[in-house]
């Protein structure tokens, strides 16, 4: 079997599993087969599913400058499904604000989505990934063209809005939203390097 | 079937209210039965359910809702006293090895009746009473708590305060080494908190030394800690070391750190939002998984106690 298949076969299906880990914990503790929420479940549904979204953003991001720096050319088959599940826990987390801690009443939604600017930060963050999401297959990638690398540079704005949106709704201990910056700092730092050496290398 | 040993006699079966209130004599009493020496102390210790004595004699509070109480695991692990960390599970955690015996009261400012009491001396003047109070927390959660408390007004009254003294100002421990959480200036410490001295002589107002019939578990505030059911839980300030009476405005913690968001009188009020969230609804916790969240009272449900303080106040701008 080359590398190829390999990946498709073999390494695809493992990290797809690692990656929904999280949410299979979240269901066990919720149905208490694996633990348990806590006191406030509500919340600590929403905090998990917010921060396993901001977490694949990151995993995402890194991609790049870790195949850059290593010449693991094979990390760039992963990129896309890192995505996918970037938005597929955004989007729970998304579904169990709008579903469990508001209980689908829109008048209250609307307000707050227009009138608490983390929740409006939040909200186009999840906007960018849903276009991101929805062009993400070879189809959409070839007919889009040069757009579609434009569209799919908002990565770097969903990973600041997503930060950003975790600061805003601390309430004074930034410890963890710090961490999460640091981190997008680093991984936009690459880059910014990256494109500096290829510009003062040319002749 | 499992024969019980002498040693599993339940303190509740041989304590008196009096021993309750003695730590030392409680000890002595508990080694007696049962022939071990209680390493932990009573009043302010994290305890298992169950494991100490119900007051026999404790007052029931007309001020009591009947609306079902938030379990107990709850009410002891999922709380803010960011004295033993910041998060809500931290102070369950961090505070185990916190004793908070011997403990020591200061009484000070405008009133003849000042110094520094033991705590036993301090509560001993006052009847011990159940109050089950709702409690909102400023961040649109809630619970029912049935503390075991003295009245606040008083013990505010006991100590005499003169006409100068327009405002009751609290403080916390200060003392990184017990309370690990004061190592990092999260917040200036101590914690401070203050009422205005109409505010501290209405009879809702309790200083709580129990919870759920037993002493006061360590992350609840131990030994004695401050409950103002009409508020937002933060101005419930914890581990009370000094109690002064002053005629200014004290400074309160949040409102130090974020004035723009906490202000002095922090009433629950569902018309005024945070500026960061709405404070129209909240999350009673115990309610469920999947239970919606249900709107918040003006002053938490108890505005016919206290609305007649702030006739008058713009709430808007005094919140």
């Amino acid at each position: 079997m080359d590398t190829l298949a390999q990946i498709r076969v073999v390494w695809k299906p493992v990290v797809f599993l690692l990656c929904l880990v999280p949410g299979l914990l979240l269901l066990g503790d919720t149905f208490e087969i694996t633990g348990t929420l806590g006191a406030n479940p509500v919340e600590e549904i929403q905090d998990r599913l917010g921060n396993w979204g901001l977490r694949f953003i990151m995993i995402g991001l890194a991609v790049t400058p870790l195949r850059r720096l290593t010449g693991w050319n094979w990390l760039q088959r992963f990129r896309r499904m890192l995505g996918l599940f970037a938005f597929f826990y955004t989007l729970l987390h998304f579904l169990a604000w709008l579903i469990l801690d508001q209980g689908v009443l829109w008048p209250a939604i609307v307000e707050d989505i227009v009138k608490r600017p983390f929740i409006t930060i939040g909200f186009a963050a999840l906007l960018i990934l849903t276009a991101m999401a929805a062009t993400s297959t070879n189809g959409m990638r070839r007919r889009l063209g040069r757009r579609w690398q434009q569209l799919h540079y908002g990565a770097y704005v969903v990973g600041a809005l997503g930060v950003w949106h975790y600061w805003w709704q601390v309430k004074k201990d930034i410890r963890e939203p710090l961490i999460y910056a640091a981190i997008l700092a680093v991984l936009l730092g690459t880059r910014l390097w990256f494109r500096y050496r290829k510009v003062s290398q040319k002749p | 079937m499992l024969i019980r040993k002498p040693s599993d006699i339940r303190p509740s079966e041989i304590t008196s209210r009096a021993n309750y209130l003695n730590r030392r004599e409680f000890m002595a009493a508990g080694a007696a039965a049962g022939g071990i020496a209680l390493a932990s102390p009573v009043l302010g210790a994290v305890v298992p359910r169950g494991q100490f004595a119900k007051l026999p004699d404790m007052r029931k509070s007309e001020f009591s809702t009947d609306e079902r109480p938030t379990g107990y695991d709850d009410v002891t692990t999922y709380n803010n006293f960011w004295e033993f960390g910041t998060a809500k599970d931290d102070p369950a955690k961090n505070s185990q090895d916190f004793d908070p015996r011997p403990w020591r009261i200061t009484v000070d400012g405008h009133a003849e009746k000042t110094g520094s009491f033991h705590f036993d001396d301090f509560i001993k003047p006052f009847d011990l009473e159940e109050r089950i109070y709702r409690m909102r927390c400023v961040e649109a959660w809630s619970m029912v708590i049935p503390w075991v408390g003295i009245s606040l007004a008083d013990v505010v009254r006991h100590h005499q305060p003169t006409s100068k003294a327009k405002y009751v100002a609290f403080q916390t421990l200060h003392d990184p080494v017990r309370m690990p959480g004061q190592r990092r200036p999260v917040l200036e410490w101590p914690y401070r908190e203050g009422l205005t001295i109409a505010e501290a002589t209405n009879p809702l107002p309790i200083l709580a030394v129990g919870l759920y019939g037993e002493a006061l578990p360590n992350p609840n505030g131990a030994p004695i800690r401050l409950v103002v059911p009409w508020k937002y839980g933060f101005k419930g300030i914890k581990s009370i070391v000094r109690i002064s009476f002053v005629e200014e405005q004290p400074q309160t913690s949040w409102n130090m750190a974020q004035p723009w968001e906490y202000g002095f009188y922090a009433n629950v009020n569902p018309e005024v939002d945070h500026p960061r969230w709405s404070q129209a609804r909240e999350r009673r916790i115990g309610s469920g998984r999947f239970a919606s969240k249900q709107p918040t009272l003006m002053f938490n449900g108890y505005g016919e106690h206290v609305a007649h303080l702030y006739s008058g106040v713009d709430l808007r701008k005094n919140y």
